[in-house]
């Protein structure tokens, strides 16, 4: 069988239902690919081709016998940070090197619902921490366009995978921009929900009042297929949305005459690369082409989203990853003095220099005394860049801009410099801090070839008409249909 | 701010992480680094601001006081470094 590697999503499943291809076939096909290059890329932690394809038997068997689902039989690849029953979940982390999940998260067993076939668990930074893929505990993973240059991260192993064509889509997670610029860096569609759409459950918790659960795939249509199986209520979320389904490809044909795009001054600063805004603008040109027009706004707070975001990220993280002790779960120290020792030296081992940091920071900004200084003022800080945003839309439909202010960097250019690292996720930080959805697509090029992409920022609970805006452009242009050659 | 060794200590202690005395130079570096970054935020005036935590402003949800989870010991305790008889081992707490 020959099969298109770079299929879409939409296209796969064309593909199933006109039994031109079985789910079997399909996920021989991505296991032998991943087979053959994954030692190189590093995409993926692990794969279980049994599973796989005792998976991909049954929905080809559902499928015999007259069943329906809307991506039965499609495959996807998870992040290693989604539980799945059975499999092994490591976060990236030393800490979970062994760990074999008891359960499944509910955004994968979802997909399952909606017929989907799980090839294997991606690579990321250690427990979602990090914008380069560098701190993974399992390597790095490398850029399939460049294998010197990172992927972009957290979400690396998700973004690399569907680049190179191991998976047809994957999903990630996104607490600073972990979808988005990997999205980015890979030349992929990305998408962060609005806050409470996924359930968090079975995700390994990072900082929950920002985490949230979304595809990557190569098209905005396809996005809109995957949110449609991915988003939903759920009990076991204490801040899921109680809300009706909704179907994200309604409105994908609409054309954009009239949409009025916000292009905040904020995000078009002397911090870009060159190349990267004359991508955008030659991107807005496009949209203005297509019916939409462009009016300056302003975010005046919003150059305080990475301060308030270091400071509610690491208090968040530094109490989930408490539950790290090596006594219920994780790794163990093999000696110690006393139960506070064992703790300290489990976590010492088990934990990477990021995490530990960003406990530290976390620890320190709760402890006693600096509880208003930080978290409270960051608190507040969220309210002040939230209702920048509302005002905005008064004015316009969408915001967009950079996804970040420079492109794939080289592998150890900013992994000494945390700061410098930080500062790469500039414009993704504000969209979790208020919790709207926030999206990436790619749009073109910089002077060296290294791929840029254009961020849609909506209001909450606007995704079908961002995937809206998205496909429509993908329509015009071709950059999403441009693949590595490997 | 500026953050002293014994800080580092204290914190490390907090959080239950061993920092060894190797390493103190090197940590107290990168977090000072760090807080500048997130100090640049001290000065705006937020007074008489409500803090936000969730973008819509949800009420988190009460559900009723049902049972609605089965006994999975065997299976949550698989992953336990160590376990015997339903019960977690650490070393000696209580003398």
């Amino acid at each position: 069988m020959s099969w298109n590697t770079f299929a879409t999503v939409a296209e796969t499943k064309a593909a199933l239902e006109a039994k031109q291809v079985s789910a079997v076939e399909l996920a021989k096909h991505y296991l032998d690919r991943a087979a053959q290059l994954n030692p190189g890329l590093n995409a993926y932690i692990t794969l279980n081709p049994e599973k796989t394809l005792s998976e991909a038997l049954s929905t080809d068997n559902k499928r015999s016998k007259g069943e329906v689902a809307p991506l039965l039989g499609v495959p996807i690849a998870h992040k290693d940070i989604y539980l799945i029953d059975g499999w092994r979940t490591t976060c990236g982390s030393k800490m979970l090197e062994n760990f074999v999940a008891p359960y499944t998260s509910t955004v994968v067993k979802y997909m399952a619902d909606a017929g989907m076939v799980t090839l294997g668990k991606l690579n990321m930074d250690e427990f979602a921490m990090g914008s380069s893929n560098e701190t993974s505990f399992f390597g790095p993973v490398k850029n399939p366009w460049d294998t010197s240059r990172v992927p972009g991260g957290s979400s690396g192993g998700s973004a690399a995978a569907v680049a190179a064509g191991l998976a047809p889509a994957s999903t990630g997670t996104d607490t600073g921009g972990s979808i988005r610029q990997p999205a980015m860096f890979c030349n992929l569609t990305g998408l962060k929900p609005t806050y409470g759409i996924c359930s968090r459950y079975g995700i390994i918790a990072f900082a929950s009042s920002l985490d949230q659960a979304g595809p990557f795939a190569q098209t905005a249509e396809d996005c809109a297929l995957l949110l449609n199986a991915m988003a939903g209520f759920d009990p076991r979320d204490a801040t899921s949305l109680d809300r009706a389904k909704e179907d994200y490809t309604r409105d994908l044909a609409k054309p954009l005459k009239g949409l009025r795009i916000g292009l905040p001054k904020e995000f078009f600063g002397e911090g870009n690369e060159p190349g990267v805004l004359k991508a955008v603008e030659a991107a807005l040109d496009v949209y203005r082409k297509l019916g939409a027009t462009t009016v300056e706004i302003t975010l005046p707070n919003v150059k305080y989203s990475v301060p308030a975001y270091y400071v509610v990220a690491p208090a968040e993280a530094s109490s989930n990853l408490s539950r790290f002790d090596g006594a219920r779960f994780g790794h163990r120290a093999k000696e110690y003095d006393d139960i506070v020792d064992m703790y300290k030296r489990s976590r010492a081992e088990g934990f990477g220099a990021e995490v530990k940091r960003r406990i530290l920071i976390g620890t320190y900004v709760l402890s006693h005394g600096y509880y208003d200084a930080y978290y409270l003022q960051a608190g507040k800080l969220r309210r002040l860049i939230a209702e920048d945003f509302k005002k905005a839309y008064e004015v316009c439909d969408v915001v967009m801009g950079p996804t970040a202010p420079e492109p794939s960097f080289q592998f150890g250019a900013k992994a000494d410099d945390p700061v410098k690292m930080y500062l790469n996720d500039i414009y993704t930080i504000c969209a979790n801090l208020t919790g709207q959805p926030a999206m990436s697509h790619p749009c073109g090029v910089d002077e060296n070839g290294l791929h840029v992409g254009m961020q849609i920022i909506g209001n909450y609970l606007d995704e079908a008409r961002m995937l809206n805006v998205a496909h429509q452009y993908q329509l015009a242009t071709d950059w999403h249909k441009k693949h590595p050659n490997i | 701010m500026s953050l002293s060794a014994q800080d580092i200590e204290r914190i490390a202690h907090l959080a239950r992480i061993r920092v060894t005395p190797d390493e103190v130079g090197q940590v107290q570096a990168k977090l000072e680094g760090i807080f500048k970054l997130i100090d640049d935020m001290q000065s705006v005036n937020t007074k008489g601001v409500e803090p936000m935590s969730h973008g819509l402003d949800m009420v988190l949800r009460l559900r009723d006081d049902a049972v609605t989870e089965k006994n999975d010991r065997e299976n949550l305790q698989r992953n336990a470094p160590q376990a015997a008889e339903g019960y977690f081992l650490v070393p000696k707490v209580i003398e």
